[in-house]
Order: C-alpha cells, then structure tokens, then sequence
C-alpha cells in the first residue's frame, strides 16, 4: 500500500454541495429577519396604508431605539454562553437616578447637566455590571443565578430609594426630552445616534479579537480555556458593557418618559431577551450578530405597530412576543436538525 | 511492507524534544516508570503499546496536562517546565487528539487563529492575512479545506486536518497524533498520511501513536514499545518486524485458560439486513444461546453503532432485530431490556455508569423495577443486592456507599457487568468489556464471560484487542466502513486473517 | 446497615438542611425579638396565607430543575389559570366545570413545554421564558381589562379561615400533603431515583433503560397541573382574577428552590431542604414586614438569599481553586528538576 500523493484531488461535488449548505443555512437564518420585516410591512402596508406614513414610522423607530440599545449589551453576554436577567432593573435605577440628579445640579447650565445625568446613569449600570461579572467569573456563579437574584436585589435597592415618591417630569428640564423627540424627516436622531452605536457594536464583535474570544467561549468554553483564551476578563467586560449600556438606556428612558416610578423598565429584560433571540442569536451562545439582535427588535417592534395599526388589541402583544420567541428558537432548531441529517447523508454517500 | 528512506546518521543528531526518566503515578496506579523518548527533526516517531501501557499518560505529560513525579522534559537542549498546555503551546509542542477540541460555530480560519489573529492598524483583525497564511499552510499540507466554512459539520478527519493547520501555524515543532486514524475512513487514513508526510519534509518531529502495526511500518522511521509504563525497546524500526513488535507489546505469559467449546443451544438474537444511514448498512449476524460472538474491526467501522441500534437507544432506517423469536421493537432500549437484553456500553465513565452515584445505586439502576415493594424501594434492599454481586464478581471497594468513581477500572467495569447481570439477560452485548482494565481483572471478565456462556447466556461482543478476540470468541464477525465483510470460525481465525479483512486488504486463501 | 455507614449517607445532605434549620431558628428568634406580633397565631396565619401558592409551586419545579431542566413559566401558568377562572365564572360557568376546563388548561401549558422541550429538542430555558411570556399575554387576552370578584364565599373564606383551629391556612396543609407526596416519590420510588440519575448524567439513564424524554415530559405536564391548582387557590384567596396575578412570582419560586439546596445544575436537592427553604423565606418575609421593612423592596432579600445559596457550595472549591492556582504559580518559579 502506498501513500497517497501529496496533492490531493478535487474534492467531490458533493463536499462543495455539503459545505456551501451549512453556509446557505446560516446565511438564511441571517436574511430571514430582513425578509420577515420587509413582508410584514408590504402586508401591513396592503391592509393599513396608514403604516408607511411619516408618522407611523417615527413612532415605530422611537420605540425601537431603547429596545435595540439594550440588545446590543444583551446579545453580546448571550454570545458567550451567559444572559443578563438585571437589564430591567438596572434600566430602572439608572432612570430613576439619573432623573434625580436635575434637581441637584439647579445651577449648572442645562447642556452640562444633561452630560452629568448620562454619566451618571452609565455608572450606576456599569457598578451593576462589575457586580453581575465578579460573580460570575470569580465566584463561578451561572451568571442565570446571577442576574436573576441582582435583577431582584437592583429593584430592590430602586424601590427603597424612592420610598413612595417618583420624578416627575416637570422636574426635568425641557431640552432633555427632546433627546428622545426631536426628528430628521420622520427619523428620531435618537434612532440614529443608537444604529451608529449598534454598528460600533458590532464592528467590534467582528473585527476585534476580544469581539470574536466571545464567540469562541459561547462556541465551546472548554477549548476557549485549553487555547488560552482569557474568558474570565472578556465575560466580565461583557457584562460591565450590558450594564453601562443599560444604564444610558435608563437616562434615555427618563429623557422619554419623563414621570419615572419604581416600575420603570419592570419586566423589560424579557424582552430584550426575545428580540435578541428572535435576531437569531443562539441561547447557548457562540453564534448570531448583533445587528441581528438589532434587526429582531425592530421586527418585534413592528410586529406589535402593525397589530395595533391593523386594529388588533393591545392586548396581544405579550402574547404575540412569546409567541415570536418560540417560533424563532424552533425554525433554528428545525435547520439544524435539517443539516445535521443532510450533512451524514452526503458523508456516508461520499465514503462507500 | 518496508520501511521509508532511513534519516541520516543518528548519533550526532540532538532531539529536538527529549523526555527522560519520567515517572508518574496515579494514586495506587504507576502509569509510567522511567520512560525515555528521544524525538529528531524531519522524523516519524512511533508509539506502539497495548491499552494501560502508558501511551496517553505520556501524551498527558508531554502536552502539559500532568507535570511528571521525576523526570524531565528536553525542548531543544533546555529544561522546560511545563505547568499547563500554554507552556507545551509555547515550547513548540502541538497535540492533535482522536476527537479533536474546536470551535463549531467559529469558521476553519478562526479556530486556527483564535486568540491570536494578524492585525491591522488600530488592532484590527486582517482577514486578508489570516485567509492568505491557512491557505498556504494547507497548501504545505497538501490538503483543500474551504478556510471560511464553519467548523460545525466537519467530518474527524477534516476536524484533524484543522487541528493539523493550528499547530503549523502556531510553528510547532513537536507533532503529537494522537491514534488519529482510529475513526477514519481508508480514503481519509491515506490523506493524513501524506499530510503527516509533509509535515516530516518541513522539518517537524512527529510523535505518531497508533494501534494499527502496518500504518507503524509504513509511516514511522523509529518506534518506541511501552508495556505496563514501562519502555521496552526505542529504536529504529529498519530491521525489526510486525512480531517483534508484538512480541515486545504482549511480553509477559498470559495465564488463562483456554476457554473450552461451549454446547450451543438455540438462536437468540437474529439480526436482518440491519440499515442505519451513514452508520452501516445490510448488516445480517445471529448469535446463538451460550455462544460468545465476537465482532472486530476498526474504529468508525460501525460495530458500537450496530450494537446501540440492537439495544434501542438509536433508531434504525432499514432491517429487523428478533430477539428469542420475537421481533424487536426499534428505539426502545426498556423494549430491549424487557426481551432480555443488555448492553455493556464502550464508554464506561459516561454511559456505563454515573460517577458521582455510589456503588449500590449504580448496580441497581437497571433493577429498580424488580426491586421495589408496593412501588417503593427503599435503599436496604439496593444495598443487599449489590452485595450480593460485589461478592459474586469478587468487586474490590471501600464502602457501598462509596462513588463509582472511587474505584479503579477493573472494578468499575465489574459495577457495569454487575448491573446487567443482575437482570439475567438472554442477550448480553458487551463493547469492548476489557479497555482500560488491568491485567488480573481482564482475566476475570474473560472466565466471567465463558460462565455466563456456559450458563445459556448469547454474548456478543465488541473488541478491538485481537488477543482478547481470538481467546474468548467461539466465532469472530468482522465489520468494515458499516458493512459486515466476512466471518471466522474460532478454529480457522488468526490476527493476521482478522486484520486483513478489517483493513480491506483480504488475502488469497482467506477463509 | 451500623450507625458509621448512616452518618457517612445523611452528611452531605445533613450540612445544608441544617443550616436551613439553623437559619430558621435564628430568624423566627430574630422575629419574635423584634416584634411581639410575631408568634402570635393571627400572624402566623397570615405568614401561611402569604407562602401557600409559592410554596406549592415550588414542589414540581425542585424535581425538573433535579433532571437538569428549567420552568420559568410556572408563575405565567398560575396567572393564566386565574385569568381563566375568572373568565368562566363571569360568563356564568358553574365552578365545577370551571374547574375541570382550568386544570386541563394547566395540564395543556405544561404538556406544550415539555413537548417543546423533548420532541423538539429544544433548551428548556429558552423555551420556558418564550412560554412565560405567551401565557402570561393569553392571560391578559382572556380576561382584558375585567375585574372578577364575584366567587362564592364559600371558596374564598379559604384567604379567610384557617383550618380547624390552628393556624395553618389551606393552601399550606394542601402543600404539606402535597410535599410528602413529592418526598416520597423522589427518595423513595424508582421515578424518583432516575430523577437524580438524569440530572447526574442523561447518557447514563439512557443506557440504563431510563426513557429520559418521557420522564421529563411527565414533570412538565405534572407542574402545569399543579401550578393551575395553585392559580385556583391564588384566585380564591384574593377573591379577584385579575390579568396580572402572579406577575413576577416565577422567580421568587426558583429562589426558594435554589435556597433548598437543590443545584441548578441538577441531580441533587431534597424535598426536605425545600420544605425548610419555604419556611425560612416566609419567616424571613414576615419578620421584615412586621418591621416595616418596605414589602416591596424584599427583592433584595430574596436576591441575597439566592445569591448566598450559590456561593456557599462555591466557597469550598473557590478556596481549593486558589490553593492549587498558587501552588501551580511556586511550582513554575522552582527551578526544573536535573535529568540524571
């Protein structure tokens, strides 16, 4: 028996068929939120053509911009195989906080005083943030536990400094809710300012090193210690951005909302949960982008406009949000399933 | 079967790696004493050994896994001291593991890069050099490999393959394989070797661990022999055979008894053209009460696959299993077990047994139907009767309470057999019953299994260990790439006839 | 079996159940010192009335997070059930039959989780916090913006009375019974040991004969039945069926589950410790409302209590970590040793 030579021949039709179904699969996965957002609007747009007004869009795209800010944080603690369940709750804190903080600073001019608002809703989620990455990484606590027990202990904390009081908007200066108000064309600049942080985002995830170390300890945490990789430091970044992105998100909340109570952000982080899953970023972590998490919030931003626009009640829309939730993970699971079956296929159709 | 072109004169050469006098010991076990290895630039370097020789505690130690008690290891001249795989990475040792380690939903540049990829300005990561460098890495290789695919779907020799890029990548000069040909194909056995062909013409020392004597002599220019961690011969293999080889693997006398023919009763497993897409396919065997039938063949030729699909836990596409005349139902191993049947699995830690769980729970967790009362067990009488076969099988234990995992292989595989013959199976399917085992306790399990034959039991069994084969089995079935090629009686079966057929190469004459 | 073998059996469990009990003492101590109201039977009646539905919630979750799995949407199946009620009850049902249609609504959640999570394969986690989310929507659907309030006294007096004359409340003693059922079936029965076994290493149960899927599948359906008769108990004892009730709860569940020793990565934990777990949480809850501790900010404490029970059974590897992370680190500046 001799050795083969070292060239080896062209490989098999089949292989290339093989390789270039796993990309088409992933590659469908990616388009599929576009192709599912674009549908719903000609549809909506056929039944209601109120739906492609200025208007309308405007109003879709202001409630979209906090919910894609905090799937950026979100998406990318799910990418490395962990979740944060305190976004809500650190959301609310930072709201409440940062709202608060206008009526300590009566004479500093009103630019200044937004500045220090937003610098201190970010470090009220960033000290969230170091809280939720220490456990994790140095206690070794599943960061599940984690952030389910300082999503509690953050409303907590919330709920005791506010006593039974609440900011009311009257106490906030004007210029500060026109952050979330004023518009280009029909476009709030809030929703500008948040896609340019998104792509920041996500040319990160992609281009950077400690971006793609994520990916590799979502993919597969043992390999990612045995190649080296410093998990501990990148999952506690990660989880000191998801706060500090949180808690500009609360100070963006308090410039929307303006009259803030202790249930500011209650809840949220399910959401936040869905549109990232929905985005296709696998629960498990290790693949999924951050502009699709993105993309899935504004598709369940959306969906639930054109529901209320095509005159569903609004009572649907926690329901329709589960739903969205389940039918996402199961087509990703279906595909998988799919590929895994054609894949051995072709390799046992290859080897005889 | 010759040997390739001999390296020049070896007495001035210094190894580019050398491991000396390492001991190391695991608890009461020795799994090494003072073993020696001298690995040389542009060398295929051999590790032949039985199972417990030694080998992977020494692959442990040389990828940094395990210090060793004594001993030290050699890169280039100097000591280093190896406290975890970052070292082993760092003095130039590469790994490649029989299931290699990577990244599925990072592509095959990623996983070859990760952690280290070129940058561009502002600490980007270049994309363009990272594809142009593994391009020209499996171009040295001689392999095609798409560098932008996702690792996830890659067959384990292309896995290997990626494996084999990294440490390219990464300069290694010392290239440990680890059995890689364990779970390929013909095809893809003959792609590596002319990878690891142009890994030894680029100047690297390889390390090449296998079962297989023939891949040994085709490949290696030097050979080293462990038995029971202890060196028996390192050398160059010109000169020597396949029988000294063998000679210095087995060495000691074996002490057993030859099994004597068992009367044979009826038919109790019927196997029929069983199919399982890309696992194998037309697969047609019986085994009859009080038989041992043995079923050899490689790695990946598809036997454990056969025997799960028996069993129940995967399902099959084609074909029928009739078991004591009645027909089986598929993908129900409590179907299985209710018609008698019992199946020792490959994997002793993960499927045989639940480490964490004490020995009494362990050997009664396939009876905990028969052993409750009014629906409750009580933990007295689990106790009771994993006494009773601890003695029975002579098991070697602290406490019953104790986890599996306190106890040694012998007496762990001892719970494994406990468990299903405290069912009284019909049809016993073991999958290789003796791996990892010591010496004494394999014996055991050979006279185990010969009683359990005389008693009417039908046994079929999995194994790769050729002696084991031709001691126990009174007929040997030999599998292929998912097919069943021929069968030996115990009379007519020799290892050489064996590994002929398992390796596609069959002779003129063979039976 | 002597007296040594039993005492090596019960450690490990008796270190976590003890402190529980220890931890118990201290807050009802705690409790009585800081407020005479609270031995009193008034109070310990409305500490039973507070827990009854939480605690029963939390028996079927303690056996899925034992297999591995995860239920986040025990509470979303309790509010569901409620909203259901109400609905029936306002459209004239009588409560027999509304009671059938709720249960089997719970049994169908549970049912649509567990074949979720075993046909398709799917992680339990994802899964349950998509569920959380759709049952808690058709809770709102169902019910909208109404107000049920209109249930017979007859079932409500049970937020009323106590039974006999004690102090226990009924939902209380429907989980006392319910958790020596609980118990029972997971110490002692074979259902209960492959439990542990699944949780301790699927592949195992496997091949042991152990029919993972439809054990988990069973679990499932089990807690959505339990769960809508926890929702029924939650109903009457507010008198009200409103679209909201339960919001939240699920977690405070898995809290006190967690708090009981159970490990979340599964294969162990005892009924026992969570039966104590349930009373040192309601202790701890009404102590601190007799103190005037703000009710709503008790998150915190329930927060603390998780987080404590974590990394307690850390503690020990954490500090086994450092030693051998620093032994590693004088092993590497020690010179290697000289080849011979």
């Amino acid at each position: 028996m001799t050795a083969a030579s070292p060239a080896e021949r062209a490989p098999s039709a089949g292989r290339i068929r093989t390789d270039r179904l796993i990309d088409i699969a992933y590659r469908l996965r990616a388009f599929g939120i576009v192709a599912a957002l674009a549908i719903l609007i000609v549809v909506t747009s056929i039944v209601q053509p109120r739906f492609l007004s200025g208007q309308e869009v405007n109003i879709v795209l202001g409630n979209t911009s906090i919910l894609a800010l905090l799937t950026l944080g979100e998406a990318m603690v799910i990418i490395s195989r962990n979740v944060d369940l305190s976004v809500g709750s650190v959301l609310g804190l930072s709201a409440f906080v940062s709202g608060s903080t206008f009526g300590h600073l009566h004479g500093v001019p009103t630019g200044v005083a937004i500045l220090v608002a937003f610098l201190v809703g970010i470090g009220v989620g960033a000290a969230c943030g170091i809280v939720n990455g220490a456990l994790t990484t140095i206690g070794r606590v599943p960061s599940l536990v984690v952030t389910l027990a300082t999503l509690y202990i953050i409303r907590g904390i919330d709920i005791l400094i506010i006593g039974g009081g609440q900011v009311v908007a009257s106490s906030l200066p004007d210029s500060f809710f026109q952050i979330s108000l004023r518009n280009f064309h029909n476009v709030p600049y809030l929703t500008m300012a948040v896609a340019v942080v998104i792509g920041i985002g996500a040319y990160y995830m992609r281009s950077y090193r400690s971006g793609r170390d994520l990916y590799a300890i979502g993919s597969n945490p043992d390999a990612a210690r045995l190649v080296g990789i410093p998990s501990g430091r990148r999952v506690f970044t990660a989880f000191v951005l998801s706060g500090s992105i949180a808690g500009a998100a609360g100070v963006l909340w308090a410039s929307k909302y303006g009259t803030l109570d202790s249930t500011a952000g209650s809840g949220y982080e399910l959401q936040v949960i869905a549109a990232v899953v929905i985005g296709g970023v696998a629960i498990f972590g290790g693949s999924g982008s951050v502009i699709g998490a993105a993309l899935g919030a504004l598709l369940l931003s959306t969906i639930l406009a054109a529901l209320y626009v095509g005159g569903v009640s609004p009572f649907w829309t926690q329901a329709i949000a589960g739903a969205m939730i389940l039918v996402a993970i199961t087509i990703d699971r279906l595909i998988s399933l799919q590929l895994t079956a054609a894949l051995r296929r072709r390799r046992s159709r290859e080897s005889t | 079967m010759s040997a390739p072109a001999r390296t020049p004169a070896v007495e001035e050469r210094i190894p580019v790696l050398s491991l000396q006098h390492a001991s190391k010991a695991f608890g009461a076990v020795q799994a090494l004493e003072d073993v020696s290895i001298d690995l040389f630039a542009g060398e295929v370097h051999g590790l032949v050994g039985e199972n417990g020789a030694g080998k992977s505690t020494l692959v442990k130690i040389l990828a940094g896994v395990h210090p060793p008690d004594t001993g030290s290891i050699v890169v280039g001249g100097l000591p280093v001291f190896l406290a975890g795989p970052a070292d082993a990475r760092d003095s130039g040792i590469a790994i490649i593991y029989q299931e290699p380690i990577l990244f599925p939903d990072l592509t095959v540049e990623e996983n070859i890069f990760i952690g280290r990829q070129p940058l561009t300005t502002g600490r980007r990561i270049d994309r363009h050099a990272m594809r142009s460098h593994v391009m020209e890495v499996f171009q040295r290789l001689g392999v095609r490999l798409d560098p932008g695919r996702i690792a996830r779907g890659l067959s384990i020799a292309e896995q290997q393959i990626v494996e084999i890029g990294k440490a390219l990548s990464l300069d290694a000069k010392i290239i440990v394989m680890d059995e890689p040909t364990a779970a390929l194909s013909a095809v893809e056995v003959a792609r590596l070797f002319g990878v690891v062909d142009s890994l030894r013409a680029s100047g690297a020392a390889v390390l090449f661990i296998s079962h297989r004597l023939e891949e040994i002599f085709q490949l290696c220019q030097r050979v080293t022999v462990l038995r029971d961690g202890r060196l028996v011969l390192s050398r160059e293999l010109e000169g020597l055979t396949a029988d000294d080889l063998v000679r210095a693997m087995v060495g000691r006398e074996i002490v057993e008894r030859e099994s004597e023919q068992q009367a044979v009763g009826g038919t109790v497993l019927l196997v029929e053209r069983l199919t399982r897409e890309g696992f194998f396919t037309d697969v047609s065997f019986e085994v009859k009460a009080g038989e041992i039938v043995a079923l050899a063949g490689l790695v990946g030729a598809g036997r454990s696959e056969v025997a799960c699909a028996i069993f129940g836990i995967d399902s099959y596409d084609a074909g029928s299993v009739t078991v004591n005349g009645r027909g089986l139902r598929r993908g129900s191993p409590t179907a299985a077990m209710s018609a008698g049947v019992g199946l020792v699995p490959e994997d002793r830690r993960q499927q045989g047994l639940v480490m964490d769980l004490s020995i009494s729970r362990n050997v009664a967790l396939a009876s905990l139907g028969r052993l409750q009362r009014f629906g409750f067990i009580l933990s007295s009488s689990e106790r009771r009767f994993a006494e009773d076969w601890a003695v029975r099988l002579r098991l070697r234990y602290g406490r019953l309470s104790d986890a599996a995992n306190s106890l040694s292989g012998g007496n762990q595989q001892k719970v494994v057999l406990a468990k299903w013959l405290g069912r009284q199976p019909t049809l016993l399917i073991v999958d290789e019953p003796t791996r990892g085992i010591d010496i004494a306790t394999k014996a055991e399990v050979h006279r185990l299994l010969d009683e359990l034959a005389g008693q009417g039991v039908a046994i079929l069994m999995i194994s790769s260990e050729l002696p084991e084969v031709l001691h126990v089995a009174d007929r040997i079935l030999v599998m292929r790439e998912g097919r069943l090629i021929t069968e030996f009686t115990h009379a007519e079966a020799t290892e050489e006839r064996i590994v002929a057929a398992a390796t596609g190469q069959l002779e003129e004459g063979a039976a | 079996m002597n007296r040594r073998e039993l005492h090596e059996r019960l450690r490990p469990t008796l270190r976590w159940e003890a402190g529980l009990v220890v931890a118990l003492v201290a807050i009802v101590l705690l409790g009585s010192l800081a407020s005479d109201k609270f031995l009193t039977k008034g109070n310990l009646f409305y500490l039973c009335l507070s827990i009854g539905e939480l605690a029963i919630m939390t028996l079927p979750l303690t056996l899925i997070i034992i297999t591995g799995e995860i239920d986040l949407s025990v509470a979303s199946i309790l509010g569901l059930c409620s909203a259901m009620l109400g609905y029936l009850v306002l459209h004239g049902w009588s409560l027999g039959w509304a009671f059938l249609v709720v249960m089997a609504l719970g049994v169908a959640a549970g049912l649509f989780n567990g074949v979720l999570v075993t046909r398709l394969g799917l992680p339990s986690l994802a899964v349950t916090i998509g569920t959380l989310t759709l049952y808690r929507g058709l809770a709102v659907v169902i019910l909208g913006p109404n107000i049920v309030s209109t249930f017979p006294q007859r079932y409500t007096n049970i937020g009323v009375n106590p039974v006999g004359n004690s102090f226990l409340s009924w939902s209380v003693v429907f989980f006392l019974v319910l958790a020596v059922i609980f118990g029972v079936v997971l110490q002692l029965t074979p259902f209960g040991r492959s439990l542990f076994v699944i949780g301790q290493n699927k592949d195992a149960a496997l091949y042991a004969g152990i029919r993972v899927k439809r054990v988990k599948l069973l679990l499932f359906v089990v807690s959505g039945f339990i769960c809508a008769f926890a929702g029924i108990l939650y109903t009457f004892r507010l008198s009200t069926a409103v679209q909201d009730n339960g919001l939240g709860l699920e977690l405070n569940v898995v809290a006190i589950v967690l708090l009981g020793g159970v490990s979340i990565f599964g294969g162990k934990g005892s009924i026992l410790g969570v039966v104590l777990a349930v009373a040192v949480y309601a202790a701890l809850q009404n102590a601190l409302f007799l103190t005037s501790f703000p009710q709503r900010a008790f998150g915190i404490v329930t927060g603390c209590l998780l987080l404590v029970s974590v990394l307690v059974p850390n503690a020990g590897s954490f500090v086994r970590r450092a030693r051998a992370a620093w032994r590693r680190r004088e092993a590497r500046n020690t010179p290697a040793v000289e080849a011979n």
